[in-house]
């Protein structure tokens, strides 16, 4: 390791800062909450911390780095703008428990935001509470379970999940109570029709399919899984974690969806990956909107405010603010109202880019993914070899190159300056290799990648201890993942005196 | 892939065999190669009931965490408490120490019912022939 631990680099005594002497009396705390000895705290001096820290952060990297090609995650660029928007004093020192009165440009912020993600995905209504994917994942099928209760309808337990979705989505049904169908994939990778026939009945909540789904591609039958599903009674649940692949192009409402969440922090542009924070508001259709999670933002024609004549069209001054519970509300998902800070960097990447901006973002995805494709299936195998949308899936192994693994080429490539991308998901690939380039890399860029990734494939021929090595250039070398899992040491503790 | 003779398989790539009047089960050498290192298994409650093909436990590698499905349907007897400290052995004797569960069959008949080694073998090639 390049870098010490705070602990390895403290010396007894050492302090980077001195506290003035007391002048109120010490507090008198109950003996049993007094603690017997002094905590193990690192100490150093401020020089010896500041230089720990920064070169830590040296050691990191971004989409601020380099190529970060990292499948399912969407990893654009996050323009520095949503940055500045977000710190504006009115956005970023504002109270939650302030009077509505007081914030009526964040609630507005917030209420504009969910119509442009209605107009983006069709639906009727929107709740901007969701913390993060799984989140908005968790509240639709909440919604769902909802609808069907509502009904009268008791019998319905299952939901069914093709085998190439996230993780996350038998997880979140797992979570909710609720029993997870998997079904298989056809050969060309859609929902296999007849398993989706066979498995649907009256116990059916809903389906949960991912769309373009996590092999990249848009499912050939999606209107007839719909109405299969709905005729079934059930409901259509949309995994929005893909919808960088669809914006001004499709909407996933009039695709045959009822509830989506959309993930802000991938399709629109906010940091993530180092632990979010993320944002996953959650669409519905008309008849689902009184089962949102609220408080949802709505407004009303501010009669006192309002001087517009009897012609005249009111514009934003006339309106009044608030929050407002749904009528049959699935409840609180989250403390106050959401990520808000996620929502302005959002809601500043929609309006930078406008309708036509968000169409040709979605376009250039799917240009930039299909340029790879077609450039990476000379060198790689392709399981599911048609065009693809924002990603595609290779199988990170070489017929004459037999020792070597998806985890050894992408180990490789750290050693060439690129961030590995997914590996082995989807399950349903082999060695699966899942690249999303995203729209915010350039032709000389993706170029670059192709090219390493072909000098990879000869090393795997010529000098394939090279890749099982991988990689050489980083701070540390080939982690022992194996190890770190079956025996996780989870705390510094002192060496022994 | 190494295949157990004694053993019958399912198409989720569990082995089962009789011994006696109680079953055992694990999963299969070309499973444990699939999933690569293996590195925590969750097992059932000695007394809970399964139907065919209801998952009883999971298996997480450094790749991907899996379910197990039952391969008949019974109630377990035994689990294999050795795997909590050494995962392990479903890697090096998926047939032998590795092994998961023991249960009483709901009907011993159904075991023979499943594919024998020489199907499995069959089922494997033409899975690793496709995607």
């Amino acid at each position: 390791m390049t870098e010490k631990l705070i602990y390895e680099l403290s010396r007894p005594g050492r302090c980077a800062c001195f506290l003035p002497k007391t002048d109120v009396p010490p507090a008198d705390l109950p003996s049993e909450w007094v603690r017997e000895e002094a905590p193990l705290l690192p100490e150093v001096s401020e020089v010896d911390l500041v230089r720990h820290y920064v070169r830590l952060s040296q050691l990191n990297y971004g989409v601020d780095t380099g190529f970060y090609p990292l499948g399912s995650c969407t990893m654009k660029y996050n323009p520095k703008v949503n940055e500045e928007a977000c710190r504006l004093p009115g956005f970023a020192q504002t109270h939650p428990l302030q009077p509505e009165d007081t914030v009526q440009g964040n609630l507005k912020l917030m209420y504009d935001l969910q119509c442009y993600l209605r107009e983006i995905s069709g639906f009727a209504a929107v709740s901007l509470q969701p913390a993060a994917g799984a989140h908005g994942e968790f509240a639709g099928i909440l919604i769902m379970r909802a609808y069907h209760l509502d009904r009268g309808d008791t019998g319905r337990s299952r939901i069914l999940i093709p085998d190439s979705a996230h993780g996350t989505n038998p997880a979140s049904t797992t979570m909710s109570g609720l029993e997870v169908v998997q079904l298989r994939s056809d050969s060309r990778g859609n929902v296999d029709l007849d398993d989706l026939r066979a498995n649907l009945d009256d116990r059916v909540i809903g389906m949960m399919l991912t769309n373009p789904n996590t092999l990249g591609l848009f499912d050939e039958h999606l209107e007839e899984v719909a109405r299969l599903v709905h005729g079934a009674g059930g409901l259509m649940y949309g995994d929005g974690a893909n919808l960088n692949a669809l914006m001004g192009i499709a909407k996933p409402a009039a695709l045959g969806f009822d509830v989506m969440h959309f993930n802000l922090h991938k399709t629109f542009s906010t940091p993530h990956g180092g632990g979010g924070p993320g944002s996953g508001p959650v669409g519905v259709t008309e008849e689902l909107a009184r089962f949102l999670p609220g408080p949802v933002v709505i407004r009303t024609l501010d009669e006192e405010a309002c001087t517009c004549g009897p012609d005249d069209e009111h514009d934003e001054f006339c309106y009044r603010y608030e929050l407002s519970q749904p009528g049959s509300s699935i409840g609180r998902l989250k403390a106050f109202y959401g990520n808000f800070g996620v929502m302005v960097r959002a809601y500043t990447y929609i309006r930078m880019l406008g309708g036509a901006g968000l169409r040709q973002a979605s376009e250039d995805a799917v240009l930039n993914a299909n340029y790879l494709q077609a450039r990476l299936k000379q060198v790689y195998p392709l399981p599911y070899d048609r065009p693809c949308m924002h990603e595609f899936v290779l199988e990170g192994r070489l017929a004459d190159a037999p020792g070597i693994r998806a985890l050894d080429i992408s180990k490789r490539l750290m050693d060439y300056g690129m961030h590995p991308p997914t590996n082995y998901f989807p399950l349903i690939v082999h060695e699966a290799l899942m690249i999303e380039p995203t729209e915010t890399e350039s032709k000389e860029t993706l170029d670059a990648f192709v090219d390493a990734m072909t000098r990879i494939a000869e090393e795997a021929r010529t000098q394939p201890e090279l890749l099982h090595d991988a990689p050489h250039t980083t701070p540390v070398g080939r982690l022992d993942e194996v190890r770190a899992a079956r025996e996780p040491r989870l705390r510094w503790k002192p060496p022994a005196p | 892939m190494k295949v157990d003779r004694a053993s019958r398989y399912t198409r989720t790539h569990e082995w089962v065999r009789l011994e006696g009047d109680e079953a055992v089960s694990g999963i299969t050498d070309y499973a444990q190669e699939q999933l690569s290192d293996i590195v925590y298994v969750e097992l059932p409650a000695i007394g809970e009931h399964f139907g065919k093909g209801e998952v009883y436990g999971v298996v997480e590698s450094v790749k991907a965490a899996s379910d197990n499905y039952m391969p008949v349907g019974g109630t377990i007897t035994a689990v294999n408490e050795s795997l909590a400290d050494e995962p392990q052995q479903v890697n090096t004797d998926p047939y032998g120490a590795g092994w998961m569960i023991r249960f009483r069959p709901d009907d011993p008949a159904e075991i023979e019912q499943l594919m024998d080694a020489a199907s499995y073998e069959e089922y494997v090639s033409s899975l690793e022939g496709a995607h």
